[in-house]
C-alpha cells in the first residue's frame, strides 16, 4: 500500500485515495501513425525493472493526475510532479541517478 | 495421563472455574486457561483427526503455531471452523467440537486411509484423478471433499459485529516479549510515538517459562516494571491480543485484535483490523520450536518440548505422568527441569549429541536424570495415545533386537528454534542460512525498504536470531536505536545445536513413511524424498505436489524441517534449496474482520434520486445500476413483474409513461476550447452544433472501442452539456479529465459533473405534450420545439430545462428540472396525468421500448471489444475529422475487417423469446477442440407492443445476410431465428417526431 504526495494538493495519500493510470510521458500516436508507431503507443510498455514513470490521479482528493517516479524493486519514491510536461524534470533525474548508481536514466 | 497439577500456574485463577462443553461433554477449566490447556486438563490428549490419513492427532504446541489442535467453536450463527484450541481464551460456556471424523472422534472410518497409506502418495490426485473429465464433476471431486477438509463451513450469516480502524506511530513493535518491550522503552525514551502488538493476552512471551535473570529481577517481576513504564508514557499505546498480520509497502502494516474472542458476552466488536502506518517497524516475534521427524512423531502424547514446559508453568497442567525429552541443543533441558520442579517423571532425556557439558545439561544430571548422549527415538508405541519409545542411536538405521524401550505418556521434542521471519519477509527482506544454528535468520543487508529507501523493519531479538536472552536483549535494544545500556541479563550458558532432519539418520523407508513433517496435511519425509525424485527440484514446486506447508498452520512447525529434508534428497546444503515464500497474514483472520462494517446496508454507498421514496411507497421492485437503484417495474397487486413490465410499455404507448431518467450522467463542458475538445471525445462533430439544439454522441477509446454514449446539448455559445450513460458518469467524467490534465492541457476547457444536481424526468407517448401544456409556462409546439432541440423555462412555476429527445421512438420530452424541486415535480406530472391515465415505468419498459426501436445498450451491446462500426452507428462518425479518440485504432486491419460480428435483429421462427446470451454455433471446431461460432444474442425481450420475440444479436457479417435463418444454442435447445432489420417498431421514425 504505497504512499505517494500530490503536487497539486500536498496531501501525502495513500494507494485507497488514488487511481493508477500506468506508464507516464507515453507520445500519442494518432491518426497518419504507422502501424508500428500505434502499436507502440496502445500496448508496448516498458515495464521497467528498477526506476519507472507512472501517472496516478489523486482519485479520492483533489482529483489532480499526477505523475511518479519510484523504483519498483526497493519501492523508494525519487519524486512526484505535475502532469503537465512531457518529460521528468532535471533535478528528479539528477537525484535519481544519485540514488540509482547505474541507471541508464529517462530516455 | 494429562491433569492439573495441585499447585503453580502463572497465568490461572483457581478461583474461578469456568464450564466449558467439548464434544457435548461438559467439563471444568479455570480462569486463564487457553482451551487446549483446559482440554489436557480433563485427560483429552487425542483431540482430532488429521486431514488426509484421519490419524489420531494431539496437542502439539502451545501457541499460534499448533497445526493439529483444530476445533469447531461457537454454536448456530457464531460457529466457526478450524479454531486453534491454543490461542483460544477458555471463556464461561464455551462450546467446541473436535473436526474432521466420522461418527465420532474415537471411531473414525476414514482411517482406512492411514492403512492405504502407501497408495496415497505425495501428488496422489495429480497422479490418479486424471480422466475422464466428466468424472470429476460427478465422482472424483465428491469423493475427495467428503473425505479431504477440515472442519465444515459455518452456514448461517454472522451475527458478531466487526471493525476497522487506523493508527499512526513513528515505532510499531511487534511482540510483547522481553525484546519487544527492551525496543519499545528504547523508542519511547528517545520521543518517539511507539505503539506494541502482542498477540497473546499476556506480556513477557517466553522469558518467564524460560528463565534467567534481568537487571537482576526474575523475568516476570521485570516484564511487570517495563510494562508500568510504558503504560505511564503518554507516546506509548501499549495492545494486548493484537496480531501483525502481515507488512505492507511503505509501512503499511495491518493488526489484527481480537477485542472479544475471550469475552463474547460484551457488547464489544468482536475483532477489529486495525491499518497501521508505521515510519519504522521492530519485528520482535521471538521464534518457534521445530519438531523432529522421527517415526510416530504425531502420536497423541508427542509434543514440543517448548509447549510441554508452557503448560506445566503457565497453566500448571501436566500433559504427561512420564516425560522423555529427546533433543538434539540445551535449550529442551529446560523442560526436564520444569517437570522435575512439578514433580514430575522424566525418565530420561535422549540427545542426539555427545560429549554434553553445558549448564543446563548438569543441572539436570544433577537431578538424577538418565541423559542418553547420541541417542534418537527409533518408534513409538501407542495409536492414539503414547505408551512408550525405542530408543537406538542417532547414527543408526533403527532398532534392532537389543533396543531399550522406556515407557512414557509424553514426549517433549526439540529439534532447535526458527526465528519468526515471517513480517521481515512479507515486503522483500532477505534471509541468511546460518549453519551453526540451523537456521534461517534475517540478512540485515537486504532489509524491506520503504518510501524512503531505508529500511522500514528490524528484527529484534530471537526474530532475529538472538536466542540467548543477553543477546537478544543487547539486540532489541539496539534496534530500537536505543542509547545508553541495555537491559542486562544473565542465563546458563548453552552448547550448540547439532542439525537432525531425519531421526535416527539412517532409518529406512518404513519408519520414513511414518515421520510427519506437515501434520495438518499429512506430509511425511517419504513424501518430500518422493516429490525429489521425481524431479521436483524446486522448493515452491515440492510444496504445492506434496501440500508441504500449505495448511491453516502455513508450516510454521514444518516448512524447515522440509526444505532440510529436500536438500539432502537433492544433495544441495539447505540456502541452495531455499525458503518458500512467506506472504500474509501470519496467522488467520477472520473474513468479518476484513469486512469490517462493510455489509448489509453499509456494504456499499447507495445512490438515491430525489423521487426515490415516491418509488419505494408505489411498490418499486429495485434493480441496482451502479450505485444507484432504479426501479425495475412497479407491480400493482396480483401481477408479475412481466405483467407489470408489459403494462407498463403498453400505457406509454398508447397514452403517457413517465420515467425517473434522474441517474442520467450529466457533465457541463465549458470554455473557448470546449468545442475542440468535444471533436477529440466524440466520434462526431460536437463544435458545429447550433446553441439550442440535441445531438447524439459516441465516445471510443484511443483503443477504438465504443465506451459511451449519449445525447449533447448545446446551452450556449461556450457551454455543452454532456448527457452519459447511468453507470458511466463518474467515468467518463475522470476520462475527460485524464484527455484535458495529461494530454491537452494548454486547452481552455473545465468540466463539472453535475449529475445529483438536477432531478430528470422523462414525459413519454402521445399524450406527454397535453400534459406539459398543462403545466403551463412554455411553448412546446413541434413548430417552437421540434424533435432534437432544448429549450429553458419555467413548467408549471418550476424551472426547468426541456430537451425533446426520445429513447422510446415516442413522442417524449426530457424535463431537467433543480434535485430539490424533483419529487414535487414528479407528483405534479402524476396527478395532472391522472386523466391521460399516467403511468410510471421502470427500466425493463426502458429496456423494451429501446429494443423495440432498434437502440443499443452501452453494457448490452457493447463489451469492451464493440466498435461503432461494428453497431452500425457509422452515421454518428465524423469522416470530415482529422482526429478524435480512436480514429486511428478503428483504421487497423482487424477493426476494419468484413468478417466483424455487426448488430442485426433476430426473430425466432414461432415468435418465442430467444435465452439472453445464446451463441450461434458455426461449421467446424477450433484449435481448443470448440465449436465455431458466428454470433450470439445481446438483447432480447418480450415485446408487448408486436406480441413476439424480439431480438438483438452481433453475427459475423450480419447485416449482409437479412433472411437467412441460423441457429442459436442454448438451454440445450437449438432454436432457429431469422436475420431482420434492428428497428422492430415505426422504422420511419415518425412517432417520435409529431
Amino acid at each position: 500500500m504505497l504512499t505517494l504526495t500530490c503536487p497539486c494538493c500536498g496531501v501525502t495519500a495513500e494507494e485507497t485515495e488514488l487511481a493508477p493510470g500506468g506508464e507516464a510521458h507515453l507520445k500519442r500516436f494518432g491518426p497518419g501513425a504507422s502501424e508500428a508507431e500505434f502499436e507502440a503507443y496502445m500496448f508496448a510498455r516498458a515495464n521497467t525493472k528498477g526506476v519507472v514513470f507512472e501517472r496516478w490521479r489523486h482519485a479520492y482528493g483533489c482529483g489532480k493526475w499526477f505523475l511518479a517516479a519510484r523504483s519498483s524493486v526497493t519501492l523508494e519514491v525519487f519524486g512526484t510532479y505535475p502532469a503537465q510536461t512531457s518529460a521528468p524534470p532535471a533535478d528528479l533525474i539528477a537525484a535519481i541517478k544519485a540514488r540509482v548508481p547505474g541507471w541508464e536514466g529517462y530516455p | 495421563m494429562s491433569l492439573r497439577l495441585t499447585t503453580g500456574g502463572r497465568l490461572i485463577d483457581r478461583a474461578k472455574p469456568l464450564s466449558f462443553r467439548f464434544n457435548q461433554r461438559w467439563m471444568t477449566g479455570l480462569a486463564g486457561d487457553t482451551l487446549a490447556s483446559a482440554l489436557l486438563a480433563n485427560d483429552r490428549v487425542m483431540v482430532g483427526r488429521s486431514f488426509k490419513y484421519h490419524r489420531p492427532r494431539g496437542i502439539v504446541a502451545s501457541g499460534v503455531e499448533e497445526p493439529n489442535a483444530l476445533v469447531g467453536l461457537g454454536e448456530g450463527a457464531r460457529f466457526e471452523p478450524d479454531q486453534r484450541a491454543t490461542t483460544i481464551e477458555l471463556f464461561e460456556g464455551a462450546t467446541a467440537i473436535s473436526q474432521n471424523h466420522w461418527p465420532n472422534l474415537a471411531f473414525d472410518v476414514g482411517e482406512v486411509n492411514s492403512w492405504l497409506a502407501r497408495f496415497l502418495p505425495a501428488g496422489f490426485y495429480y497422479k490418479t484423478f486424471m480422466a475422464p473429465q466428466a468424472a470429476w464433476a460427478r465422482l472424483f471431486e465428491p469423493i475427495i471433499r467428503r473425505s479431504a477438509g477440515l472442519g465444515r463451513a459455518p452456514d448461517r450469516a454472522d451475527a458478531d459485529r466487526y471493525e476497522q480502524a487506523y493508527a499512526f506511530a513513528d515505532l510499531v513493535v511487534v511482540g510483547g516479549g522481553v525484546a519487544g518491550l527492551t525496543a519499545a522503552l528504547a523508542g519511547a525514551r528517545a520521543g518517539q510515538r511507539v505503539l506494541v502488538l502482542e498477540q497473546t493476552a499476556h506480556w513477557g512471551g517466553r522469558a518467564p517459562v524460560d528463565g534467567g535473570v534481568i537487571d537482576g529481577l526474575g523475568p516476570d517481576a521485570w516484564v511487570r516494571n517495563a510494562v508500568k513504564v510504558l503504560e505511564k508514557m503518554e507516546n506509548v499505546t501499549l495492545r494486548l491480543r493484537c496480531m501483525a498480520a502481515g507488512l505492507h509497502d511503505h509501512g503499511h502494516l495491518i493488526g489484527y485484535e481480537r477485542v472479544a474472542d475471550h469475552a463474547p458476552q460484551t457488547d464489544a466488536p468482536r475483532h477489529r483490523l486495525w491499518r497501521i502506518r508505521a515510519g519504522k517497524v521492530v519485528v520482535a516475534t521471538g521464534a518457534l520450536e521445530r519438531p523432529l521427524s522421527f517415526a510416530g512423531n504425531d502420536v497423541p502424547g508427542v509434543m514440543l518440548a517448548s509447549a510441554v514446559r508452557d503448560y506445566v508453568v503457565n497453566w500448571a497442567v501436566a500433559p504427561g505422568q512420564r516425560t522423555v525429552i529427546v533433543t538434539n541443543n540445551d535449550d529442551a533441558y529446560r523442560t526436564a527441569l520444569a517437570l522435575l520442579d512439578a514433580g514430575l517423571a522424566v525418565p530420561a532425556v535422549l540427545d542426539t549429541r555427545e560429549s554434553l557439558t553445558g549448564d543446563l545439561v548438569q543441572a539436570v544430571r544433577a537431578r538424577g536424570v538418565r541423559v542418553l548422549e547420541g541417542k534418537a527415538i527409533a518408534r513409538v508405541r501407542g495409536r492414539s495415545r503414547l505408551r512408550g519409545v525405542v530408543i537406538c542411536r542417532q547414527d543408526s538405521a533403527g532398532a534392532t533386537a537389543m533396543s531399550e524401550t522406556i515407557a512414557c505418556d509424553c514426549v517433549a521434542m526439540s529439534g532447535g528454534w526458527s526465528p519468526v521471519v515471517h513480517l521481515w519477509s512479507h515486503c522483500g527482506g532477505k534471509l541468511l542460512w546460518d549453519a551453526s544454528a540451523a537456521m534461517f535468520r534475517p540478512d540485515p543487508t537486504c532489509p524491506p525498504t520503504g518510501a524512503d529507501g531505508a529500511a522500514m523493519a528490524v528484527c529484534a531479538g530471537a526474530a532475529s536470531g538472538a536466542l540467548g536472552l543477553a543477546d537478544c536483549l543487547r539486540d532489541a535494544h539496539k534496534a530500537a536505536g536505543g542509547t545508553g545500556k541495555p537491559p542486562q541479563a544473565k542465563a546458563p550458558t548453552e552448547a550448540p545445536i547439532a542439525p537432525v532432519w531425519v531421526m535416527p539418520a539412517k532409518a529406512g523407508i518404513e519408519a520414513r513413511s511414518k515421520m510427519w513433517l506437515d501434520f495438518q496435511n499429512d506430509v511425511k519425509v517419504s513424501d518430500v524424498q518422493l516429490a525429489a525424485r521425481e524431479g521436483y527440484e524446486s522448493v515452491e514446486h515440492t510444496k504445492r505436489y506434496t501440500t508441504l506447508g500449505m495448511a491453516t498452520d502455513q508450516g510454521k512447525l514444518s516448512n524447515i524441517n522440509g526444505l532440510a529434508v529436500l536438500s539432502e534428497a537433492l544433495d544441495q546444503p539447505v540456502p541452495a534449496t531455499g525458503t518458500t515464500t512467506f506472504r500474509p497474514p501470519y496467522t488467520p483472520i477472520s473474513f468479518g474482520a476484513i469486512a469490517g462494517e462493510a455489509r448489509g446496508d453499509l456494504f456499499q454507498p447507495l445512490r438515491r434520486t430525489p423521487m426515490h421514496g415516491w418509488h419505494e411507497a408505489h411498490g418499486a421492485h429495485w434493480e441496482p445500476v451502479g450505485l444507484w437503484r432504479r426501479p425495475y417495474c412497479y407491480p400493482r397487486s396480483g401481477e408479475t413483474h412481466r405483467d407489470a413490465v408489459n403494462r407498463e410499455v403498453l400505457a406509454t404507448r398508447r397514452s403517457l409513461g413517465l420515467l425517473d431518467a434522474s441517474t442520467l450522467g450529466k457533465i457541463v463542458v465549458k470554455g473557448p476550447d470546449a468545442g475542440r475538445f468535444l471533436d477529440m471525445i466524440y466520434t462526431g462533430v460536437m463544435s458545429s452544433l447550433p446553441v439550442g439544439k440535441c445531438r447524439y454522441g459516441l465516445m471510443c477509446s484511443d483503443n477504438g472501442f465504443l465506451i459511451d454514449d449519449g445525447v449533447v446539448v448545446r446551452l450556449s455559445d461556450d457551454t455543452w452539456l454532456c448527457h452519459t450513460t447511468t453507470g458511466g458518469a463518474d467515468r467518463i467524467h475522470a476520462h475527460m479529465e485524464d484527455w484535458l490534465q495529461c494530454e491537452w492541457w494548454d486547452w481552455k476547457v473545465h468540466t463539472a459533473n453535475l449529475t445529483e444536481q438536477f432531478a430528470q424526468v422523462a414525459v413519454v407517448g402521445p399524450n406527454a405534450r397535453k400534459l406539459l401544456e398543462k403545466l403551463g409556462g412554455m411553448d412546446l409546439s413541434k413548430d417552437a420545439l421540434p424533435f432534437m432541440t432544448f429549450a429553458e423555462g419555467t413548467l408549471g412555476g418550476v424551472r426547468a430545462r426541456v430537451f425533446r429527445i426520445s429513447f422510446s421512438g415516442e413522442l417524449c420530452y426530457e424535463v431537467a428540472v433543480p434535485a430539490s424541486q424533483g419529487l414535487a415535480f414528479w407528483e405534479r406530472l402524476m396527478a395532472e396525468g391522472a386523466e391521460f391515465g399516467v403511468t410510471p415505468y421502470g427500466t425493463e419498459a426502458l429496456h423494451v421500448m429501446r429494443a423495440e426501436k432498434g437502440f443499443i445498450m452501452i453494457g448490452d451491446e457493447t463489451d469492451g471489444t464493440v466498435i461503432p462500426q461494428d453497431l452500425n452507428l457509422g452515421w454518428a462518425i465524423s469522416k470530415k475529422k482529422v482526429d478524435y479518440l480512436g480514429k486511428r485504432a478503428q483504421e487497423r486491419a482487424h477493426m476494419a475487417d468484413p468478417d466483424r460480428w455487426r448488430l442485426v435483429g433476430l426473430e425466432t421462427l414461432d415468435g418465442s423469446v430467444l435465452p439472453d446470451g445464446a451463441i450461434a454455433a458455426d461449421a467446424g471446431y477450433n484449435g481448443n477442440r470448440q465449436r465455431n461460432t458466428q454470433g450470439r444474442v445481446t438483447s432480447t425481450y418480450y415485446s408487448p407492443t408486436l406480441g413476439r420475440g424480439i431480438a438483438m444479436g452481433l453475427v459475423r457479417r450480419g447485416p449482409e445476410r437479412m433472411g437467412e435463418v441460423i441457429r442459436f444454442t442454448a438451454e440445450g435447445r437449438l432454436i432457429a431465428a431469422r436475420i431482420v432489420d434492428q428497428v422492430f417498431y415505426d422504422k420511419d421514425g415518425e412517432k417520435q417526431n409529431v
